[in-house]
């Protein structure tokens, strides 16, 4: 250790002190001052170099992407006026007036919409819950420090990364074809996309373990089996279950637009009302469909925090 | 670590397990409430699973029929290709588009997201009513899922990608305004109350005490949505707002399976090679940590 040249002579820490600094503070020489001066110069002027490099990596990758993506600004503020427009329009009835001038008229609809409400979210429950299962079986599979098996872990996941990486609506698309219409379909494609997305966060959980009650019980002579339920299991179980649900608010967001592609839900009476103007239907629509989002976000995050609060407990 | 299993130990435990019990009867009661209450909630978890399956429509007919209807189709998505250079061509322009359409989505969503999660943070804005007020606000665009804004906008812009750029810019800006204003919330007020205490002002107190702490949680948050939303732009084009979607929903809709699958390879392929990009990058920035 080299001691600071700038307070060379400072007693030290048993030693009494001395009451005035600057006997104690060696005046600072002017090359010093420089030399400082330089030095600070130099890793600004690295890091604003890096900066400004960033920069034009950044710069050149918009320009790129607003080439790529049509981005028409000109059409964009000459429209922008028919967005509040069509927001205006939502909000009205076939009458002209207001939409919640009349409530009745607004929502007509009330009881199929939520009937299909209900279909989304239990699309989403039991999608949730299949994928949840299934990625629970797998993700066991999927982590370096329980599986000593390199291939099984590689291939578990890949399996799981094709399942989160190809987009729910994609998998619904293409069971459409072998399932028909309908529920079926969604249900199986939420749960397929469920399982990739679960089964990563899982694995990175058990990854993260304390491995001391692992050894503890496979030194008792307990089995993988017995290691899994006994050590992995109490550790995990509570951020498992709070995962799932953090899922099945996704998935509900998800089932409400699996139905634009003829896959069960409340989607498709929305997009029929988006695509054929029913103005105050897709207003009202939306309304149910923000309220019950907002509902269940609130639900679980009740759920999770009870959860969370009883592992503190614990 | 190691999965050996030392038998003679365990049937050493084992054989004098009965006499174990005998003498702590205690410990080896067991415990009725706490077996009870999972069971019954798995009960009902399970039951509404059935109720649900049922509700839904599920036979078992059905899914077998689906099932080997799917086997069929995957059989025919072999090989994967994309039959002509013209189409392989279109389908990287395509591609690009929906990149681009991820990262300006992600980037338009950020600059409106950051100044308006400060409003929304309750340490910087201690007013209540302005922070219930954002906080909804930001559900409600939060609530409508970004396929929907893309046929909003549709209606407003045109088809094409602009709209799903647009579209991304709006569901993530919900998003993003949220996990934002939170990050600001978490902060250690120490380094504000620090510049405070040292004559700085309000501003200069957000500037150098609030924002180190920030924008390294808020880099990394905005790397992990261009990575989501290079997913979702990929669907956008499903109901007309530009990008791969477009072909994917054509090739489906007149069942050209092997493109299908050549557009998904494509997918999984450029998905995976961002990934890595973003985690690489998302380590530079914050470290390993929070990865």
């Amino acid at each position: 250790m080299t001691t600071n040249p700038h307070f060379a002579g400072e007693p030290g820490w048993n030693q009494p002190r001395k009451p005035v600094l600057a006997q104690t503070i060696r005046p600072v020489a002017t090359a010093e001052i420089a030399q400082l001066v330089a030095d600070y110069a130099r890793s600004v002027g690295e890091r604003r170099r890096r900066l400004f490099q960033a920069a034009i990596v950044f710069l050149v990758a918009f320009l790129l992407a607003c080439w790529a993506a049509e981005v028409r600004p000109i059409t964009f503020f000459t429209k922008l006026p028919a967005f509040g427009n069509y927001i205006d329009a939502i909000f009205k009835l076939d009458s002209g007036e207001r939409v919640w001038s009349d409530p009745a008229e607004w929502f007509w609809g009330v009881g199929t919409w939520l009937r299909l409400l209900g279909e989304t979210l239990v699309m989403a429950y039991v999608g949730t819950l299949a994928g949840a299962v299934i990625a629970f079986a797998l993700c066991f599979t999927a982590c370096t420090n329980l599986v000593r098996s390199r291939w099984v872990v590689l291939i578990v996941r890949r399996i799981l990364e094709f399942g989160r990486t190809v987009p729910e609506l994609v998998f619904a698309l293409v069971f459409v074809y072998a399932f028909g219409l309908g529920a079926v379909p969604g249900v199986i494609a939420i749960a397929i996309h469920t399982t990739g997305a679960l089964g990563k966060l899982f694995a990175e959980v058990i990854e993260n373990i304390d491995m001391k009650p692992v050894e503890g019980i496979s030194s008792a002579g307990g089995t993988w089996m017995q290691q899994v339920r006994f050590a992995v299991l109490p550790q995990v179980q509570s951020n498992f279950l709070s995962y799932a649900l953090l899922r099945f608010e996704i998935n509900v967001r998800g089932a409400a637009v699996m139905g634009f592609v003829g896959a069960g839900g409340i989607g498709d009476t929305l997009i029929v009302s988006i695509r054929k103007f029913y103005y105050s239907d897709v207003s009202a629509i939306l309304v149910l469909l923000i309220a019950t989002v907002m509902l269940i976000d609130y639900g679980t995050e009740k759920l999770r925090h009870r959860l969370i609060g009883a592992e503190r407990h614990a | 670590m190691s999965i050996t299993s030392s038998s003679r130990l365990r049937d050493a435990i084992l054989s004098s397990q009965a006499a174990i019990a005998a003498r702590h009867p205690a410990h080896f009661k067991p415990v009725w409430h706490s077996q009870v209450t999972p069971a019954l909630i798995a009960a009902g978890v399970i039951a509404m699973f059935v109720a649900g399956l049922i509700y839904l429509g599920f036979t078992f007919d059905m899914i077998t029929r689906g099932g080997n209807q799917l086997l069929v189709i995957l059989g025919v998505m072999l090989p994967p290709t994309p039959e002509t250079m013209a189409r392989f061509l279109l389908y990287l322009e395509q591609l690009a588009e929906t990149l681009g359409m991820a990262f300006l989505g992600t980037l338009g969503a950020a600059l409106l997201a950051f100044p308006f999660s400060f409003l929304a943070a309750r340490n910087v804005v201690p007013n209540w009513i302005i922070h219930i007020l954002s906080r909804r606000f930001l559900d409600t665009i939060r609530g409508v899922d970004t396929l929907i804004w893309a046929l909003i906008w549709i209606n407003v812009v045109g088809l094409g990608p602009f709209a799903g750029v647009l579209a991304i810019i709006c569901s993530d800006f919900g998003a993003l305004g949220k996990l934002f204003s939170e990050a600001i919330e978490a902060i250690d007020r120490k380094s504000v109350e620090g510049v405070l205490s040292s004559g700085g002002s309000d501003v200069e107190a957000v500037r150098f005490g609030m924002l180190p702490q920030v924008l390294p949680v808020m880099l990394s948050q905005l790397l992990y949505f261009f990575e989501s939303n290079t997913r979702s732009a990929t669907i956008i084009g499903i109901v007309g707002a530009g990008g791969i979607g477009l072909s994917l929903s054509e090739m489906i809709r007149t069942l050209e399976w092997q493109q299908v699958s050549f557009i998904i390879l494509m997918l999984l392929i450029t998905v995976s090679a961002i990934d890595y990009a973003s985690t690489r990058l998302r380590m530079a920035i914050i470290g390993p940590r929070a990865v």
